[in-house]
């Protein structure tokens, strides 16, 4: 599977949206790819059951810091009930190229830091962390 | 005294012939394996020594009286005493079977460092080691209150061995570091600092993962105490690895595992312990992967140590003047006459990870990112990943080429 580094790609990794961190998030979560050291961590505000505000920081490859980076454009103003709804497939579309099966923990390390960050702040169920085994 | 004869010199191209992995395709192109320090790629000597055992003679070694449990034993033995004579070991009862390096390296730190490590004790490694020459330390550190010291690295990727003398004037009980760095390439003075290291009174532990594969190693020369490397590493199957020790200090350790074939007697409240280095192998070993190691010690030995040292010098300078020259590339270490076939780098902003993608996808080339299983050493130079080739007998500069060729077809991508 050849994977494309389209130029979107390279441009959210280069310039990064909604990057840094929120004085006040009342949703946190952070976590790091263990084998290849990649970290993303979220901040979120949520006024009146929206994510108002999003700021997300990292270090890592071009596919997971540009699926952060698309992540946060996707959730920003969004209902938190449509954010739980958000997986993976949602990603892989908005990266929009395939991903080969030595990449796909880059590419949804952002998803899963995102749950967990609504999981600690009590919005959603903790996500079983089994189903990242498959 | 005996002068080696080293066996006339094969060129990469015909020891490429006897590695069927290297004439596979990825992703519809030639494979270049640019990996082997992470593990190397298997000769057809070692994967048939292997088949040909479950074939002809497998059965489980030292206690069966029939003949294929009698044959068994004396092919794995045998292969003992090769790895021991390849190592210069005085005796093979010096040489233990473990599962790899890092089993070798805890077999010394349960066993010898519970039973001699107190509280208050310093324990000397280094910034560039391994996270399996470091771990087992700091487990042992901890339940035995005892300190852990650093040699730094410098800028250059060489053990600052100054701050190494001084250290050794606070009498630490054991010195264990590493032989040839996995990250950079960086081989140590170990026959200098093994010597400071006794004048201090200090046990010394060589992790020699990456130099028993790449270079001829004497442990009577050394004068080591402790020598650790895994099979995989030099041509060898996974699961086996080895330890060395000096006889006197193997019989008074005690046992690291226990259960069966390690024993003597056995009582219901106690038992009494095999002699070496059965006293730390308990249970069945892994049979076929030790006579596998030893068909790879028979492969090395046909092409020579220092040949081998001497072609993967050579490739390495090669390779690190090729790189070089591609704009925006950082190579991290030493230059290529201290350093072992390992070039570890990073190219403009394009994350190690991305790099590696795009040599596998573009031109078939395997190489490794990341940390490297050496964090400390990669915050050191203020870096989360690396980009590492490495480099082994059957490596060729059209192999390097093609790395180049795929780092500029990386730029391309990355519009650098």
């Amino acid at each position: 599977m050849s994977m494309d580094y389209r130029e979107y790609i390279l441009d959210h990794y280069r310039n990064p949206r909604n990057y840094g961190t929120l004085a006040h998030p009342n949703a946190h979560a952070e976590d790091s790819n263990p084998l290849c050291g990649d970290q993303l961590a979220i901040d979120l505000l949520i006024e009146e059951d929206l994510v108002k505000e999003v700021r997300f920081q990292g270090r890592g490859c071009a596919i997971s810091q540009a699926a952060a980076s698309m992540l946060s454009e996707m959730i920003e103003g969004k209902s938190v009930e449509e954010v739980v709804q958000l997986g993976k497939d949602d990603v892989l579309d908005s990266l929009g190229i395939p991903i080969s099966p030595a990449r796909t923990k880059c590419a949804f390390l952002s998803l899963r830091v995102l749950h967990r960050s609504l999981a600690l702040a009590g919005l959603e169920k903790p996500i079983d962390n089994d189903e990242e085994d498959q | 005294m005996t002068t080696v004869q080293q066996p006339a010199t094969r060129s990469a191209d015909d020891i490429r012939g006897d590695f069927p992995i290297l004439s596979r395709l990825v992703h519809g192109k030639p494979l270049v394996y640019l990996d082997s320090t992470a593990s190397s790629q298997k000769p057809v000597a070692v994967i048939e020594a292997m088949s040909q055992y479950y074939e002809t003679t497998h059965a489980n070694v030292h206690r069966g009286v029939y003949e294929i449990s009698e044959e068994a034993t004396a092919k794995m033995e045998r292969a003992r005493v090769k790895v021991a004579r390849f190592i210069n070991a005085r005796q093979s009862k010096q040489v233990i079977f473990t599962r790899n390096t890092t089993e070798s390296i805890n077999l010394v730190a349960y066993s010898w460092g519970y039973a001699n490590i107190k509280a208050g004790d310093l324990i000397v490694l280094t910034g560039m080691e391994h996270h399996s020459n470091l771990v087992p330390w700091q487990m042992l550190a901890q339940r035995a209150g005892a300190r852990l010291e650093f040699v730094p690295v410098t800028d250059d990727g060489l053990l600052q061995l100054d701050v190494y003398e001084q250290l050794l004037q606070q009498q630490p009980r054991l010195v264990a570091f590493t032989h040839m760095s996995n990250v950079l390439g960086t081989v140590n003075p170990a026959q200098e600092m093994i010597a400071q290291a006794h004048a201090a009174g200090a046990l010394v532990l060589l992790d020699a993962a990456q130099s028993v594969p790449h270079m001829p190693v004497d442990v009577q020369a050394l004068d080591v105490d402790f020598l650790c490397f895994s099979a995989h590493k030099m041509l060898g199957p996974t699961g086996i690895g080895v330890l060395y020790g000096k006889r006197d200090l193997l019989e008074a350790m005690p046992p690291f595992m226990g259960g069966g074939d390690m024993i003597r007697t056995v009582g219901l409240r106690e038992s009494t312990w095999n002699d070496l280095p059965w006293k730390f192998e308990a249970g069945t070993p892994a049979i076929a992967e030790a006579i596998g190691l030893g068909a790879a010690v028979d492969y090395l030995n046909a092409i020579g140590m220092e040949n081998a040292r001497q072609h993967e010098q050579n490739i390495t300078a090669y390779a690190m003047e090729q790189v070089q020259q591609v704009p925006g590339l950082i190579i991290y270490g030493p230059g290529a006459a201290r350093r072992g076939g390992v070039i570890s780098f990073t190219l403009g902003d394009i994350h190690p990870h991305d790099l590696a993608s795009i040599l596998d996808q573009e031109v078939g080339v395997a190489i490794r990112a990341g940390h490297h299983c050496a964090q400390p050493l990669m915050e050191r130079f203020g870096l989360a990943a690396t980009a590492r080739a490495s480099f082994y007998v059957y490596t060729i500069t059209d192999d390097v080429d093609m790395l180049v060729k795929g780092l500029h077809k990386a730029l391309e991508i990355f519009k650098l």
